[in-house]
């Protein structure tokens, strides 16, 4: 066995034990399986957030797209930044009805906001229907970077096997205190993977960021501003992509459902403040994807070029260390996916949609049963059918968005009532699937998301104008 | 509305402005600032000083919003 192989075994073996090991004094219900109890600190909070967030694609995906595409790439730089602006002054609100009606999930609190079964059902299943490829994604990440890094010594199937059983494992066991403390091993192994390259590749082959920067403006200016590379990804793409993603980023059931586990409203406005921060790393993964750019031009996919420059780089026990890191940040946004795509299931359309008589024992029996059969499910599309995905992605990324003005209305516009959430939701997912399927993203230069949420927000303003205003919800 | 929330939500606009609506403005090589293609500074710095602005923000409205209703604590 290579030192390589060797690496990436015991690091998710261990991860994996740490994750089971996180829950085994806790009593296992749906208030500590799902929120952590609600007793997470800020430490911990930034991890959990960070351990979700940052996931393989975002390493793979950011150094790829610099290489190929280049300054469109700033925007992953971006889009962090603005959407913990918003939740600074969101998500303490959130937080404060979640304690106080006892929330697991996002679900529940469009079911307590509008006092609308109905409502929470069809979050629910918009929610799940974008987990599925979110997950997916996860899984082949790591199949790949796995397969990459033990040079072909482990297959991909075989690696995303293992590590979805372990994963299960420990989500099945500790539920979310599990994924976090497996964060805690991913969020150092990471940054410590990123650190190294990041400063240690411009160095090697350029002498350090002022040189490395120098001969990319020589040589290639024009892929440095926008559109880069691209003839489609114009400044207006841009801004457009900033704004869907920056107001969708906590629509996610599994980021809006963690905002639960802290354990005061404190806590989330302070962790807004310091999550900017790791923003900082993803500029050294963008260049790690410029030096790739100038070292090994003519890959035929970019994603690969954080990798390939590795490999080119570094002996072969590192290729080992980065792609141990890279399958314990699949796993632990794997982890928080699977975990709130089962609570939906069981909890929003099981509970609420089916059988509202269901006691929570059942609920969380079914709860876990549910993270087994998510997780196969995906597991089943990532080995059968591994293309398309990133549309499909997008799709899911464009669909939670439009959760966007049924939440922010909800808190603070007291005409809003959920027959108009209701249509708004089905119209802005419907014109988001229909220009996506049919090819039109970008619909003239703006990300389709964004105009099935401008779309979206005039239909509910318009229906809550028109229509009878709800009960006045005390958001306190 | 609270005045301290009101500040904050000044503060909250300031990102949004330099990092969205300003990019049409700042989409040039040059000038060339620390090494940096003008708009990669330009992004970098905002995206630096952003959780300084947030905590100006968090600073504002825990003065200026009386204790008991601040809804913080």
């Amino acid at each position: 066995m290579s030192p390589a192989l060797i690496i990436i075994f015991v690091v998710i073996f261990v991860s994996a034990f740490v994750g089971i090991y996180a829950g085994r004094h806790l009593k296992m219900n749906l208030e500590n399986w799902t929120v952590g109890g609600r007793r997470f600190g800020i430490i911990i909070i930034w991890l959990l957030m960070a351990g979700e967030i940052y996931t393989t694609f975002t390493f793979l995906g950011a150094s790829g797209w610099a290489y190929s595409k280049g300054a469109p790439a700033y925007y992953i730089l971006i889009y962090g930044a603005l959407a913990y602006t918003l939740s600074f002054f969101i998500l303490p609100v959130i937080w404060r009805i979640g304690k106080r009606y006892s929330l697991h999930t996002q679900p529940d609190f469009f079911i307590t906001v509008y006092d609308s079964r109905a409502l929470g059902v069809l979050v629910a299943l918009i929610g799940v229907f974008s987990i599925i490829p979110y997950l997916q994604l996860q899984l082949q990440g790591l199949g790949l970077i796995v397969e990459v890094a033990s040079n072909g010594a482990i297959r991909s199937q075989p690696a995303i096997l293992i590590s979805f059983v372990l994963t299960c494992a420990f989500v099945y066991t500790s539920g979310i205190k599990g994924a976090a403390w497996v964060a805690v091993i991913k969020d150092i192994l990471m940054l410590a993977a990123v650190l190294i390259v990041g400063f240690g590749v411009p160095a090697v082959y350029f002498g350090g960021f002022k040189n490395l920067f120098k001969e990319l403006l020589a040589k290639v200016p024009e892929h440095m501003v926008f559109p880069g590379s691209t003839s489609n990804l114009d400044v207006l793409w841009i801004m457009s992509t900033l704004l869907i993603t920056a107001l969708g980023f906590y629509m996610w059931p599994h980021v809006f459902g963690s905002a639960f586990s802290a354990k005061s409203d404190r806590v989330i406005k302070r962790n807004a403040i310091i999550m900017p921060l790791y923003q900082i790393p993803i500029l050294l993964i963008l260049i790690v994807g410029f030096t790739a750019l100038l070292v090994i031009p003519g890959l035929e996919n970019g994603d690969f070029a954080f990798l390939a420059l590795v490999n080119k780089t570094y002996p072969a026990w590192f290729m080992g260390f980065v792609g141990a890191a890279g399958a314990v940040t699949a796993m632990v946004p794997a982890a928080i996916l699977v975990l709130f795509g089962a609570t939906l299931v069981a909890k929003n359309i099981y509970q609420t949609g089916i059988n509202p008589g269901a006691g929570e024992d059942k609920v969380m029996r079914l709860s876990r049963m549910m993270v087994l059969a998510i997780m196969t499910l995906s597991l089943f599309f990532a080995l059968l059918s591994p293309i398309e995905l990133v549309n499909l992605l997008i799709l899911g990324y464009d669909g939670v968005s439009q959760f966007f003005p049924g939440v922010v209305f909800g808190l603070f516009w007291k005409r809003i009532n959920k027959t108009a959430v209701i249509w708004g939701i089905l119209t802005g997912v419907g014109i988001v699937a229909l220009l996506i399927f049919t090819g039109n993203d970008p619909f003239y230069g703006i990300n389709a998301g964004f105009v099935g949420l401008l779309i979206n927000t005039v239909v509910t303003v318009i229906l809550s104008l028109r229509t009878k205003s709800r009960e006045v919800f005390d958001v306190g | 509305m609270k005045r301290g929330t009101k500040y904050a939500l000044l503060c909250g606009a300031i990102p949004f402005i330099t990092l969205v609506f300003a990019l049409p403005l700042v989409n040039r090589i040059k000038p060339v600032v620390l090494g940096l293609p003008f708009v990669l500074f330009w992004i970098l710095a905002w995206v630096i000083l952003t959780p300084l602005i947030l905590f100006i923000a968090y600073t504002l409205e825990r003065k200026l919003n009386p204790p008991e209703e601040g809804g913080d604590d």
